[in-house]
Formats: structure tokens, sequence, C-alpha cells
């Protein structure tokens, strides 16, 4: 399944928000968009996955999900947003129940997803007694179980220590290479970019605009940072992201 | 060139530094609470039978206690008992579930919100227990006015508790139910309920309290039996002893209730710890 977004616009109020974005975000690939802070970036991933309506332009799905997807468009989101009343195995299981899915199916799939996420000791576990990064494996992990078509996230590492981030981006390119997924990824963080992406899309500052959109072909196990080509794509996006920032941080002082 | 450094203030002198965390939560030690009952009981009885408290301004404790125990003895205490107890429950139970789903309902609605708001502000202040005439000529002078008492004084706190509870709950936590595409009665149930019943059993503290007043009240007001009808005849006699009696039954079922909320607590909030 293909997403395609046809020239979206929108506006709160009185605040231009975004401008007239196209994008396609092709199955089996890893899409960033990357962009000043407030530049719409977050507002952008609620319309991808139905969380808000556009004023102007819409999201289209081009062709049907995988029979198998329980939930085809599946957040993961920067502040975890895991239930602190339901442990681990809980918040999993709560979902896979509303869509039908119990007993031993639906323990079957717990299982899966938590070893697929090295969290298999901590099933009983509460959410707040696990480190910030072991909280965002168990919204991965949330996200797997529902088998999705296309990954949302937003930021999704943002909230975690460098050492952290560092380990669970190996984890996300280890999931990728076992079995490619469709996903957008938001973030502020041009080197998560450029190992992630296959394609980056970089916003400009509010109202935010397609600015540049740049292609990175380079198999994502082959990546590391000390890669001259990497490196050069990464001083690129932060030569064209560097004037919107500043432009960007003195406009809020006006605001 | 190196970056400068400071010189190292070998001849200063030396001292640890002074310590300002701490504090600002409070834990509750068990024994604390009771100790504070066993002195104020104990000083009492101290008093009284040492003489610098009059028998006429405060009874003496023991006194007190024997009254329950004869009270107890003579199966009056059940008489009186059983249906202040029941009008609680009864009373408090209408009055605290009716207020749980009107707050949730304003906390989901916008029309029962924009509705029903003002009209809970306005009913709040009232003391209720003036209302106790209106409600015997709507209800009649039996239970069913006292129930109606309880039930509306224990349904406005729980009201305004439950809507703040509901609106309080965490808005990306309702945003990840909707982006699993969770049915709406499993947002409501699983997501903003557990989310909201830490403050709504905070305002039922209060609210049960408040129903244990109205009670004595509505008893006063015409009842034959009952903790508050006790307390009157008692009072009308200035017999200190009963009076005491059946404010320390009160206390208890105060103690009791607010003990029976700290168990629920427990079991539900567990996972707060
Ligand atoms: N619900 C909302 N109502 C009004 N303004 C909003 C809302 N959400 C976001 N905004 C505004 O839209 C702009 C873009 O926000 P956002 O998408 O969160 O930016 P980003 O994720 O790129 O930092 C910001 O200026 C923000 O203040
Ligand atoms: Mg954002």
């Amino acid at each position: 399944m293909d997403l395609r977004l046809e020239s979206i616009s929108h506006r709160y109020d009185d605040v231009e928000v975004l401008r007239d974005i196209s994008l396609d975000i092709p199955a089996g690939r890893i899409v960033c968009i990357v962009g000043p802070s407030g530049c719409g970036k977050s507002t952008l991933l609620r319309f991808i996955g139905g969380l808000e309506r556009p004023t102007e332009g819409q999201v289209v799905q081009i062709g049907a999900p995988p029979a198998d997807s329980i939930n085809p468009l599946t957040y993961v989101f920067q502040d975890f947003a895991l239930l602190p009343w339901r442990s681990v195995e809980g918040n999993i299981s709560l979902i896979l129940s509303d869509h039908g899915i119990r007993g031993r199916k639906a323990e079957s799939i717990i299982a899966d997803v938590l070893a697929r996420t090295k969290l298999s000791e901590f099933r009983k576990a509460w959410p707040r007694q696990l480190s910030g990064g072991m909280k965002q494996r168990v919204a991965i992990a949330r996200a797997l179980a529902v088998n999705p078509a296309v990954l949302l996230m937003d930021e999704p590492l943002s909230a975690l220590d460098s050492q952290t981030r560092e380990l669970l981006m190996d984890d996300l390119i280890a999931l990728w290479t076992r079995q490619p997924f469709t996903a957008v990824y938001v973030t502020h963080n041009l080197a998560e970019a450029v190992r992630l992406g296959h394609r980056i899309v970089v916003l400009s500052r509010r109202p935010g605009a397609v600015n540049e959109i740049v292609e990175i072909d380079m198999p994502l196990a082959d990546r590391d940072l000390a890669n001259p080509e990497l490196d050069a794509k990464q001083k690129h996006l932060w030569h064209l992201m560097r004037a919107e920032a500043e432009a960007a941080d003195k406009e809020l002082v006006h605001d | 060139m190196t970056d400068a450094t400071f010189p190292p203030a070998a001849e200063a002198e030396a001292r640890p530094v002074r310590f300002r965390g701490g504090g600002f939560r409070p834990s509750s030690p068990r024994w604390v609470g009771a100790l504070v009952f066993v002195v104020l009981i104990a000083f009492l009885e101290w008093g009284t039978r040492a003489g610098f408290i009059s028998n006429l301004t405060m009874p003496r404790p023991s006194d007190v206690f024997a009254t329950l125990v004869d009270l107890a003895r003579s199966g009056m205490l059940w008489t009186h008992l059983v249906p202040s107890l029941t009008r609680l429950l009864v009373g408090g139970a209408i009055g605290a579930f009716v207020g749980i789903a009107v707050g949730v309902m304003i906390g989901l609605f916008s029309v029962v919100r924009a509705g029903l708001v003002p009209l809970v502000a306005a009913l709040f202040p009232i003391p209720k227990i003036a209302l106790l005439p209106l409600f015997v000529i709507w209800f009649g002078i039996d239970e069913a006015s006292k129930y109606a008492l309880i039930a509306f004084g224990t349904f406005t706190p729980t009201v305004v508790a439950t809507y703040g509870a509901v609106d309080n709950v965490d808005r990306t936590l309702i945003r990840m139910g909707q982006s699993f595409s969770l049915s709406w009665s499993t947002i409501v149930l699983r997501i903003v309920l557990p989310g909201a019943m830490p403050g709504i059993l905070s305002g039922l503290r209060v609210s049960l309290a408040i129903a244990i007043i109205l009670l004595v009240a509505a008893e006063m007001l015409g009842a034959e039996y009952g903790i508050g009808a006790y307390i009157l005849q008692a009072g009308s006699l200035y017999d200190l002893e009963r009076l005491f009696a059946g404010v320390a039954i009160l206390s208890l079922l105060g103690v009791l209730m607010s003990g029976t909320i700290g168990v629920i607590e427990k079991r539900l909030l567990g996972w707060r710890a």
C-alpha cells in the first residue's frame, strides 16, 4: 500500500502552518521529514494517519493494506503514550482484544513482538519501572503487534539520551532489514534522517512547504556515519536547514 | 596556550554544602495517627479524673466507652446504626454513581458540558439541608427523602471532581487509542476512566464525608432511630456521655469510610506506587 499527499495546506485559525505539500510515500521505504521546529511536521503526520483533517488537500491510500494488517496506519509517539495502569503485556493486549484477537492468538503475537524488541523478560513490568528506551521499545512492540502497513513515527527517539538513541536506531534498522516496512519518520535530527531515510523531505520554516527532497539509495544495513557520502548528504541537509532554522528562531521572538 | 584555570583555593576553608532538599513528601506511618488519638483520649481521661476538666464540660472517656458498651449490650446500638448505615449506603451510592456518570458525560460531550456546568455551579453552594422540607414534600417523610438528601449532597462534589479528573486525563493517551482504531467505548472504559480514577477517588473522599454530615442532619430533623436521632436526644437532655458516644460512632464511621477508600485506591491505583 502506498500513500500520496495531494497538495495539503493547513491553517490553525489565522496561522498558516502548512502550504501545498505533495508527497509520495512508496511501500517498503522510509520517508524522513525534517524541518525547523514549529514548521508543522507533527501536524502533517497527524494528517497522514487520519487523526486530523487539513484545511485543503487530502491524503490518499493507493492499493489495499495487507489482509493481515490489523491497524494499517500506526503511530509511534515521541512521549511513548503507554497506559501507566497497564503492564507491558497489558498495553499490547488491550489493542489486540479490541480488534477481536484474544487468547492463544494474542498470546503468540505478544510473545513474538516482545522477542523482536528484546523485552521478553519485562512482560509483566509496569511502565514506571522501565527506562525511557525500554518504554519506547514497548511502544514499538505495540505498533508491530498490529502489523501496520505504514508506521508513522513522530520524533520517536527525541526524548531519549544519545546512547539509548543509538541503540534504538540499530534496533529499528535491524527490524527493517529483517522485514522491510513502510514508515514516515519525523525528526529534527539530521543524523537520524540520513541513517534511516530512503527519502528525506526538507520542510521550510512555517508555513511548512517542501524545500527539497533528498534521495539516499544506499542500503540501510550498510550505512554508518563515517561514510563520506552520508556525511556529504548530512552537510547538505544542514546547509538547507540552517538558514531556515535561524530565520524561524528570529520569527518566534516577534510572534 | 591552554584555557585559563582558576588558581586552586588551597587556603580557603572547606565545608560541606548545606543540605536544602527533602521534605514535601509526607508519608503516613499508621502508628502516628493512632498515637494522636491515644494521647488525646489519655489526656482527657487524666484531666477529668484529676479534676481540672470539669465533668460538666467534658465527659470522661471511660464513661463514654462504658456508655458505648451498654449501648451495644442492650442492642440499641444496632437499632440506631442499621438505619443510619442503610441511609448512608443507599444515598451515598446513588449520589456517587449518578455523580460519576454525569461528571464523565460532562467531560466527554460538549452539549452536556455547556448545559450542566452552570447548573452544577448553581447547585453546589446550596446548603442541601435547607432543601429537606422540599424533599419531604416530594418523597414523603420516610426513608426516601433522606436518601434523596444524602444522594443530592454527594452528587454535586462528585460531579465537579469527576469532570475535573476527566479533563485532566492525558490527551496523548486518548489520541493513542484513536490511532489504534480502538472503539469509542474502549477508549472511555479503558483509557478515560482509569486515567480519571485518582481524581474521582479523591473527590469521593470529600463527598462521602459530606454524606455523613447530611445523614446526621437529616436524622436530627426527623427520624425515630439513627445515630443523628440518638445524638439529638442525648443533646436535648444534656447527657454528654451519650452525646459523645454518638459522636464517637460518627467519627469511627468517617475513619472506616476513609479507610475503605484507601483500600480501593490501593487496589485500583497500585500502578502509581
Ligand atoms: N492544535 C493546534 N492548534 C493551534 N495551533 C497549533 C496546533 N497544533 C500545532 N499548532 C501550531 O502549528 C505549528 C506547527 O506545529 P507542529 O506541527 O507541532 O510543529 P513541529 O512538529 O514541526 O515542531 C506551530 O506553530 C504550532 O504552534
Ligand atoms: Mg513536533
